[in-house]
């Protein structure tokens, strides 16, 4: 293939885009992670004088140091954070798929001028902001809010059920804000699925719950995993939903940073829990990729 | 064993299938011929349970199946489009169904051993659908129906991918393998050839109705309807009027002026709007050798189709009309015996006409 300079300029700005705004940013807080903190501006050591040469360079190396990453494992409270993230995806990730399944069958099943309407439908919320449809679960529920006022109209509860700042809340948060995430890949694969292929499976003798573990949940594989990591991935690493509908006590890892950050002005550690964070994620993340290109080989 | 009982199946204004009556015999090789559209593959699939019937019953052995799941059917359908498991190597789709019934391993493995080796499907075990050639692909589907052994087989036009020497050998396998087993067969093909080949009993379908429903020989030499008659095969249809029809026979008058003589026929009365259906092949063709005959039709050679082993000669006859003579090429030469312009006279015996009421 000859490569002209319109082709190299197409592939070159997205890879410019992300060597600027996350290459570089994440080479930063690496070093940072690797440094001590400080009560200075910027608030950690060492600060790499170019200036001062080449001594000045040994000087900077030498002073790094792994004391983020061992602050890490001194306090179980970073642990507890990480397993708290990890649990609460999974959770969030096993009821997206069990909701979602379902409505992307339903959804690739119905009859085509209708699939398009609720097509639509599924996606419609990102119309709004996430903010604002976060805030308006706080609304929702709250002590006196539409939740609690519907159970207890029903007479299912007697007393209002504080809601909000519990992990319940930041499930329900969870679920409803990634729900699409879920549905659209798994919809892609079921709609791609040869209905005579049901057929055949029946002919053949197999009952239809049968059918659809040995039929319908094999091709619907790369939907499956492709929104299971989808949801999972930036839900471990999810700052604004529990921070709005969590409580304070038990935080996921995603607050934590942030109290690090902002609150205790801790930057290395902050930083080597941002790393730890990646490397945790990079098995999904790796996951996912040959997903997708096993997806696109096949896909032909 | 399977029988049809006033069915029909409607998809909004369209009858696919209609009113159709239709008795299929145990052991029996049954043949579904039509043009496409007429209903074929909805017939197939109301006995296999994907569709169920607007009106009608389906019995199989006697007992209505309405209420009778598909995965619960002991009919087994080959797909028109194959439908094989993407996901599931070729033994493990010939292997699907047996599965589902439960069999031990080692039965399953020989059976869809026996089965691969049988559709000369041999080193393809482990390949997946989509690393199949056409042909291929549909060994496979056959395989995965077949090895089920079920009652009634339905094939949905099993062969049309194959080439001709493959499909000649799977439809004497598919032959020797329904008189083996003892099962009754259904299947649809366009093939008129095919049909003929392999049925015991072929229906004529058209509209979502049966034709004709008939032995192969009785449908092409004596057809019901016109519709048939042009249907199947290569045929001279020539509209005429009864003029003489008692036992000794018929005699029908062309427009152009040729009398027909055939055989009595039923339901042809004096007086009365028929056509005379004559195949190409029972026309003799030969040059003009001795003078003129009076029971003889003289014509001129419009157009020659060489087919190989016969040629199919267009004859433009002196009264105007226009027909179709086949001549077998028994011997092994390049130059045709007759050529363009050539004049030439036609002539065939008298059972040869089948007079058609309709
Ligand atoms: N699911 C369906 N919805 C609407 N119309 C249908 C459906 N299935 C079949 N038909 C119509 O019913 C008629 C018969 O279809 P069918 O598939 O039985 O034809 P066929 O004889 O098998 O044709 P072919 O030889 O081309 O396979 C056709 O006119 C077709 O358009
Ligand atoms: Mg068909």
């Amino acid at each position: 293939m000859k490569r002209s300079w319109s082709m190299i300029l197409v592939v070159a700005v997205p890879y410019l885009w992300l060597a600027a705004f996350f290459l570089v940013p994440f080479l930063i807080v690496l070093k940072i992670s690797l440094s001590q903190t400080a009560l200075a501006q910027p608030p950690y050591l060492p600060v790499l004088d170019l200036a001062a040469g080449w001594r000045g360079l040994r000087g900077f190396v030498t002073a790094l140091s792994l004391e983020g990453y061992a602050l890490l494992f001194s306090d179980p409270l970073y642990l507890f954070s990480y397993l708290k993230s990890l649990a609460i995806g999974a959770g969030a990730t096993a009821i997206l798929l069990l909701l979602g399944f379902p409505l992307a069958y339903a959804l690739a099943r119905t009859p085509q001028p209708a699939q398009g309407v609720l097509l639509v439908l599924v996606v419609l919320p990102f119309w709004t902001s996430f903010l604002i449809r976060i805030y308006a679960w706080m609304n929702i529920l709250q002590r006196d809010g539409l939740l609690n006022g519907a159970l207890q109209a029903l007479g299912v509860v007697d007393a209002p059920i504080p809601w909000l700042a519990t992990d319940a809340a930041v499930m329900i948060g969870l679920v409803y804000s990634y729900l699409p995430f879920m549905v659209l890949p798994l919809y892609a694969s079921l709609q791609k699925m040869d209905t005579a292929l049901l057929e055949a499976a029946a002919d053949l003798g197999a009952p239809a719950w049968k059918t659809f573990w040995l039929v319908t949940v094999p091709l619907a594989r790369p939907g499956i995993v492709a929104g299971s990591l989808l949801c999972f991935i930036p839900i471990v690493g999810e700052f604004v939903i529990p921070d709005l509908l969590g409580g304070s006590q038990s935080l996921m890892i995603g607050q934590t940073l942030w109290i690090e950050f902002f609150g205790n002005k801790d930057w290395p550690v902050a930083s080597a829990l941002a790393v730890a964070l990646l490397a945790v994620l990079l098995v999904p993340i790796v996951l996912y990729q040959r997903q997708q290109m096993r997806a696109l080989e096949g896909g032909r | 064993m399977v029988r049809f009982e006033d069915v029909s199946k409607r998809f909004g204004a369209t009858a696919a299938v209609d009113r159709l009556s239709l008795d299929i015999f145990p052991g029996e090789f049954f043949a579904l011929l039509g043009p496409s559209g007429c209903g074929k593959t909805t017939l197939l699939r109301m006995l296999a349970g994907f569709e169920t019937p607007d009106e009608g019953r389906i019995l199989l052995d006697g007992s209505d199946i309405a209420a009778v799941p598909p995965h619960r059917r002991p009919v087994n359908m080959m797909f028109q489009s194959y439908a094989l498991f993407p996901h599931l190597t070729v033994a493990g789709n010939i292997a699907f169904g047996l599965r589902q019934e439960g069999l031990p391993k080692t039965e399953i493995a020989e059976r869809v051993g026996a089965m691969m080796a049988l559709l000369q499907l041999g080193r393809l075990g482990e390949r997946r659908p989509d690393q199949l050639s056409g042909g291929q692909r549909q060994r496979v589907a056959l395989a995965r129906s077949l090895v089920k052994r079920p009652r009634v087989l339905l094939l949905d036009e099993p062969m049309a991918a194959l080439d001709r020497k493959l499909r000649e050998e799977t439809q004497f396998e598919l032959m020797d393998l329904q008189a083996r087993l003892g099962l009754t067969f259904v299947i649809v093909t366009h093939d008129q050839e095919e049909a003929m080949k392999v049925a015991d009993r072929i229906g004529v379908m058209n509209h979502g109705r049966l034709v004709q429903v008939a032995l192969p020989e009785e449908i092409y030499e004596k057809p019901n309807s016109r519709w048939v008659a042009d249907f199947i095969g290569d045929v001279n249809l020539i509209e005429g009027r009864v003029t003489v029809a008692d036992a000794d026979g018929v005699v029908v008058e062309a427009a152009e002026g040729i009398r027909f003589q055939a055989d009595a026929t039923d339901g042809a009365k004096t007086g009365e709007t028929v056509w005379v259906a004559l195949r190409p092949e029972k026309i003799a063709i030969a040059s003009i050798t001795d003078g003129k005959r009076a029971d003889a039709l003289y014509g001129e050679v419009l157009e020659i189709g060489y087919r190989g082993d016969v040629s199919v000669y267009k004859v433009r006859l002196d009264n105007g009309l226009v027909m179709k003579a086949a001549a077998a090429n028994t011997m092994r030469r390049v130059a045709q015996p007759f050529g363009c312009n050539d004049r030439v006279v036609l002539s065939w015996a008298r059972d040869a006409v089948a007079v058609l009421t309709r």
